[in-house]
């Protein structure tokens, strides 16, 4: 199959080079579309993370200066270190972590076996079930996160429901909690959970289950040494698809989140608009995504490896 | 063996459905106390369509709308534009300078966190206002220029991944035939991703319509989208209005799967028809093709064979 694609492919691009000029503004637009609203914003983001806050707009110093005839480049440290220093941003960091890893686990948990159980579904089912699980996330993301807010609140309906049935006498509190959060985010991302991993699933080959059992496999053993094993790549790429994202969130952790919710996102979105301080919050962006860079390396590998797979069946 | 098999089934089967109850049951309730009397949205007081009357009236609301509108409907426009092309140079082309490097560019925005997203393209347009004096104000035109690009990425997934299972022996052939790069393109390849430039397209529209966070940063003041005021009401509680919009939302949205679904399910039929009479022709032309050496027409046949296997897989895999 490799070296077959790679003899038309290579006939193929013969046959392009007769209109090498339309090959290469093929590349070029969305290689420099992506470079200048890509690439080149995280350069500045790193510029300004090593300015200062000034009062003028925009409100951080610039790197470079000549004044009389002396070119001085001032490279300000002090924004990471005020960073280090207070320990509400680590922990902020930290439980953005946290709290990302547990929400995907869950997620995992119970979308790994709406996958499983789509993939294993009747053939007509399948678009029926693929759609059902797309339509939320078609919808609005803000109105799925708001919807909960209704549901979780101390005179929601959850609360109110049970205390109509007489279980509890005084509310549960769920809202502004970091319960709340986690079912905000399992709501929210479960589709891209799911649709990677049902992508997966759909392309394992029944012989093999067949002939595990065959073998005298029990299923569960056959889960665990086959199906599994064969799902990996759909499994991290959904995961990460799950994480990346949530570390960084701002709207769960704001709408259903509490006071105690410390998740990075919010915090940098709070230093940007609530305390304009832009260089601080360019220094958090920073430590963020090289916390993340893994996560993405993760990611751009399991993905493509995922998009050839479809390929060569 | 069976029977434990039904057992397994029949345990993600019932995670499945659960699962979709849990996705449906709170914009169902949603659905359903947008008619509440009561401005207490978890009190019924009453069946009223009086927040839907509210709604409309929303003269700030309404504009919002209409700018959300504007901007995803030319965002998914260019989405789709940009993506093409950047899924025809993945797929087609296997080697040139900074593939590694396109190709993470083109997946890194996909689960890219949106606050870093909206801050760096935020100082981007700082940075250029201040060297070059453009963008002069942000609104409308960065609100775009930002959405593009994350759209473009899931664009580019999309239509990609149909690329790979167009089968190229098509587009070979009338290259053979004589027919430039171009024209192939326009002619076999176009035709062929047509549904995946659809999906693409109103996967972007939709993306944009929802962003929040990189509009908030990217915007300007003259500059408000739904998701923008939706947040600044919501953030101060539950109001039935938000209720009202949610259902017109969710309304709009599965009339929309409705329609895909329904001509998902047409074309199915129609596929299966035109395999049907194609069949019917090649198997009638076998003799003859191979009693001239008819070269020709065997490579015609061999590609249609193939073809047709891809579709099927792809029929199963949809």
């Amino acid at each position: 199959m490799e070296v077959l694609n790679t003899q038309q492919g290579s006939s193929f691009s013969e046959g392009l080079k007769r209109l090498l000029p339309g090959r290469k503004f093929l590349i070029a637009t969305p290689y420099l579309w992506l470079l200048l609203f890509f690439l080149v914003p995280f350069a500045i983001v790193l510029k300004i993370s090593f300015s200062e806050m000034i009062m003028a707009i925009p409100p951080y110093s610039s790197l470079v200066e000549l004044v009389d005839e002396t070119l001085s480049i001032s490279i300000n440290l002090g924004n990471y270190l005020f960073l280090a220093e207070d320990d509400m941003y680590i922990k902020a960091y930290f439980s953005s972590i946290q709290i990302a890893f547990n929400a995907t686990l869950l997620c995992l948990l119970l979308g790994y076996p709406m996958a499983y159980a789509m993939a294993r579904a009747p053939q007509h089912m399948q678009t029926t079930l693929l759609l059902l699980i797309l339509l939320p996330s078609w919808t609005s993301f803000l109105i799925r996160i708001y919807a909960w807010m209704g549901i979780l609140k101390n005179n929601g309906l959850i609360n109110n429901l049970l205390m109509a049935l007489g279980i509890i006498d005084d509310p549960i509190i769920m809202m502004n909690t970091n319960f709340a959060v986690y079912v905000g985010i399992v709501y929210a991302y479960l589709p891209f959970m799911v649709l990677p991993l049902y992508a997966n699933l759909v392309k394992h080959d029944h012989s093999l289950l067949e002939a595990s059992a065959d073998l005298g496999a029990r299923p569960w053993k056959t889960f665990l040494s086959v199906t599994l094993p064969l799902s990996k790549s759909g499994v991290i790429a959904g995961s990460m698809l799950v994480f990346i994202p949530a570390v960084g969130e701002f709207v769960i952790p704001e709408l259903l989140g509490g006071p105690d919710t410390l998740m990075i996102g919010k915090v940098l979105w709070q230093e940007f608009f609530n305390n304009r301080d832009w260089p601080v919050a360019s220094a958090l962006a920073m430590v963020m995504l090289l916390l993340l860079i893994i996560p993405m390396a993760l990611f751009h590998h399991y993905q493509s490896k995922e998009l050839e797979s479809s390929h060569d069946h | 063996m069976t029977i434990k098999t039904k057992n397994k089934i029949s345990f993600s089967n019932t995670i499945l459905i659960l699962g979709l109850v849990f996705l449906y049951l709170p914009m169902l309730i949603l659905v359903i106390y947008s008619f509440n009397e009561s401005r207490l949205v978890t009190v019924w007081a009453g069946f009223s369509t009086k927040w839907y009357g509210e709604l409309f009236e929303d003269q700030q609301l309404l504009e919002a709308i209409g700018m959300s509108l504007k901007i995803a409907f030319w965002s998914s426009c260019m989405a789709v534009v940009l993506g093409t092309m950047a899924a025809f140079v993945m797929t087609r082309y296997n080697r040139f300078r900074g593939k590694t490097a396109f190709s993470s560019m083109i997946t890194a925005p996909l689960v890219m966190p949106d606050v870093i997203t909206g801050l760096s393209l935020l100082l981007l347009f700082v940075a250029m206002a201040n060297s070059i004096g453009w963008p002069e104000e942000r609104g409308m035109l960065t609100i775009w220029i930002a959405h593009v690009t994350f759209c473009a990425a899931y664009a580019t997934v999309v239509i990609s991944s149909r690329l790979r299972e167009v089968d190229r022996s098509i587009e070979e052939a009338a290259m053979d035939l004589g027919a430039t790069p171009f024209k192939t393109f326009i002619q076999i390849t176009l035709p062929g991703i047509a549904p995946a430039l659809a999906a693409g397209w109103l996967l972007s529209f939709t993306l944009s319509l929802d962003d929040l966070v990189i509009a908030s940063f990217v915007s300007g003041p003259g500059a408000t989208t739904l998701p923008m005021v939706v947040f600044s009401s919501v953030r101060l509680g539950i109001t039935p209005k938000i209720n009202a919009l949610a259902t017109l939302i969710i309304l709009a949205v599965s009339l929309a799967a409705f329609i895909t679904w329904w001509f998902m399910r047409r074309q199915e039929a129609r596929r299966l028809q035109m395999m049907q009479l194609g069949d019917d022709f090649f198997d009638e032309s076998e003799d003859e093709s191979t009693k001239t050496g008819d070269f020709e027409r065997r490579r015609i046949k061999s590609a249609y064979s193939s073809y047709k296997k891809v579709e099927r897989t792809e029929s199963a895999a949809v």
